[in-house]
């Protein structure tokens, strides 16, 4: 039953083969017997979990019940959620308890979906391997001395590990793509302003998004029907219409124009990844589709411009962080001032500090225009690229990480390599693209293990319905995503 | 441009950070590492280009200015870290 897809799931429900308490519970064992090692999960409340269980079988009673509802879903740990503590993966927010809900919270509750944790993070979701979370690292459940990826490190592992039936996460340089390709999932970062910010902790504004983690584009498509939909509380949420994400799923692939940009096939790329993201190319030549070659010629201009933009709003963001309302707040000091630095210095960790330091320094008087003003002409360039890449093809395939899953420790002194890890992410989101992975093979490491390697899919905005379908006619035809790592029985 | 351990004390202060001088000392090291990264741009011609503050070409909404939250200070001093009176407590800044 575990390995069972939220479709599956929910036609149990619907048919009352089983109640959502009884698969409510099913996963909280798991997660009983699993979570302390792979600490996928920061905090679990099974009072909450379970009365929302209950009320997800009296809807299902009364015939009240839709596609997610009485499903546990985990939540990342950057949504906002009412009575729950929340902590963004720092120790600033260690006591924090959500006086309110963040917009996705309201909408998986309003369907009746169960909450059934919330996920560990990289801390204020700046990382790509899981660890800086202040609670700790997160097991990859395929090789347990590698690391999930990250931002969304918690949520992709819960899912690998089938400590849940799918989970969320949020995207901003690819922190839901790259942990869904280090740990053989399906994740979808959707078109900037889809999904709402408000009640998200902010990192980077004008890049931040949440999405879908899941097994399978089917199920992300159901979950893409619940979270997503304009939003009057977040000021750059888009005022569109509501969207079927399944209405496509069963489109025959023939005929679909597949970009493949020779910059995300040059050096950098490790030769298994290749391999794999080359064999499922071949697939898709199967399924009908036609490849295009294509160039995005400003793509190493990505990770430099991120790494202002992103720092730059960043420290702006994290500036509401003073020990004063809420949070951390050291236990001496002295003056007002000395509250403030301490406080900070105290609850944030490494990273989280490097980055404010380097938005506070892009920003500082005189250096404004060499470097965030640079950073947002390069930005235009970097999407004129794609604008110009689909006057040629449908969609954009290749690799989503340069590597498979590296061991824990490996680039944690190394922020530079670090960074590198979202060479072929970070360009979606300055673009404001939807961009998703799904699994595509396995590679295997030196020492014997089975590594999960994703397939990137980038399409053109509001154009999820037909990524989707990309990936579900590929799902239809390859059994990746229904692959289990081992030890997790 | 090079920075030393200074510059980092002066951004630090500037971003309200405490950092100690070995501190200082490690975090110069990753800075300047990535603000080699960060280099790369320079050498892009970017004359004439409008920077791009959004992905999207939408324009900020405007609203009623008509009362849409209710109070809930309660609830909201309920999480800070002292709170005296309906009053949020910080040092002593007026003399």
């Amino acid at each position: 039953m575990i390995n069972k897809s939220l479709k599956q799931l929910g036609a149990m429900l619907q048919g009352k083969e089983i109640s959502s308490v009884e698969l409510t519970q099913e996963f909280l064992k798991r997660i009983d017997r699993l979570n302390p090692e792979i600490n996928a999960f920061i905090t679990l409340d099974k009072d909450k979990t379970l009365a929302q269980a209950k009320h997800a079988d009296s809807l299902l009673a009364a015939g009240k019940g839709t596609a997610l509802t009485g499903l546990p879903i985990g939540q990342k740990d950057i949504f906002v959620a009412k009575g729950w503590r929340t902590t963004c993966g720092s120790k600033m927010l260690e006591t924090f308890i959500g006086p309110y809900d963040a917009d996705i919270i309201e909408r998986f509750d309003g369907v009746g979906a169960v909450n059934l944790g919330k996920t560990n993070m990289d801390e204020f979701a700046m990382g790509s391997s899981n660890e800086t979370s202040y609670f700790g690292k997160v097991q990859n459940p395929w090789d347990r001395s590698r690391v999930p990826g990250g931002s969304s490190g918690g949520s992709a592992a819960a899912v690998a590990a089938r400590l849940c039936a799918a989970a969320t996460g949020t995207d901003t340089g690819g922190s839901i793509r790259q942990p869904a390709s280090l740990c053989g999932l399906s994740g979808l970062k959707p078109t900037y302003g889809l999904a709402s910010r408000f009640g998200m902790i902010a990192f980077a504004s004008s890049l931040d998004q949440s999405g879908p983690m899941a097994k399978s584009c089917e199920d992300m498509a159901l979950m893409m029907n619940v979270l997503t939909g304009f939003d009057k509380r977040d000021s750059t949420s888009l005022n569109r219409e509501k969207e079927d994400y399944t209405r496509d799923l069963s489109k025959p692939l023939a005929g679909l124009k597949v970009g493949l940009p020779k910059e995300y096939f040059a050096e950098g790329l490790g030769a298994d990844v290749a391999k794999v993201v080359h064999e499922a190319i071949a697939e898709y030549k199967k399924l009908g589709a036609e490849m295009v070659d294509i160039s995005l010629p400003n793509t190493q201009l990505s990770i430099p411009v991120y790494y202002v933009l992103a720092p730059a709003e960043a420290s702006s963001n994290l500036s509401r962080f003073d020990g004063v309302r809420y949070g951390h707040r050291a236990k001496e000091y002295g003056d007002l001032m000395d509250m403030y630095c301490k406080s900070r210095a105290e609850g944030f960790g490494a990273e989280v500090k490097r980055r404010i330091l380097i938005g506070t320094y892009v920003l500082s008087a005189g250096y404004y225009d060499a470097y965030y003003l640079k950073a947002q002409q390069i930005r235009r360039l970097i999407a004129q690229d794609f604008e110009n890449a689909f006057k040629q093809c449908d969609i954009i395939m290749g690799p989503t990480a340069p590597s498979t899953a590296f061991k824990a420790g490996e680039k944690a002194d190394d922020p530079v390599a670090m960074y590198l890890q979202d060479i072929y992410t970070i360009a979606v989101n300055l673009a404001g693209l939807p961009g998703m992975s799904i699994p595509a093979g396995f590679a295997p490491s030196e020492d014997g293990k089975r590594l999960p390697v994703g397939l990137q899919i980038i399409g053109n905005y509001f154009d999820e319905a037909r990524m989707l379908n990309a990936g579900h006619a590929y799902q239809q035809v390859t059994d990746w995503h229904t692959q289990m790592p081992e030890g997790i029985e | 441009m090079s920075l030393n351990s200074a510059d980092i004390k002066r951004i630090a202060h500037l971003a309200r950070i405490e950092v100690s001088d070995t501190e200082a000392e490690a975090t110069l090291t990753k800075l300047t590492g990535i603000l080699g990264l960060i280099e790369q741009m320079q050498a892009v011609d970017t004359k004439g280009i409008i920077p791009m503050s959004h992905s999207q070409d939408v324009t900020q909404r405007l609203r009623e200015d008509v009362v849409t939250e209710t109070n809930q200070r309660e609830l909201f001093q309920s999480i800070a870290p002292a709170v005296e009176g309906g009053l949020y407590l910080v040092p002593k800044v007026i003399e």
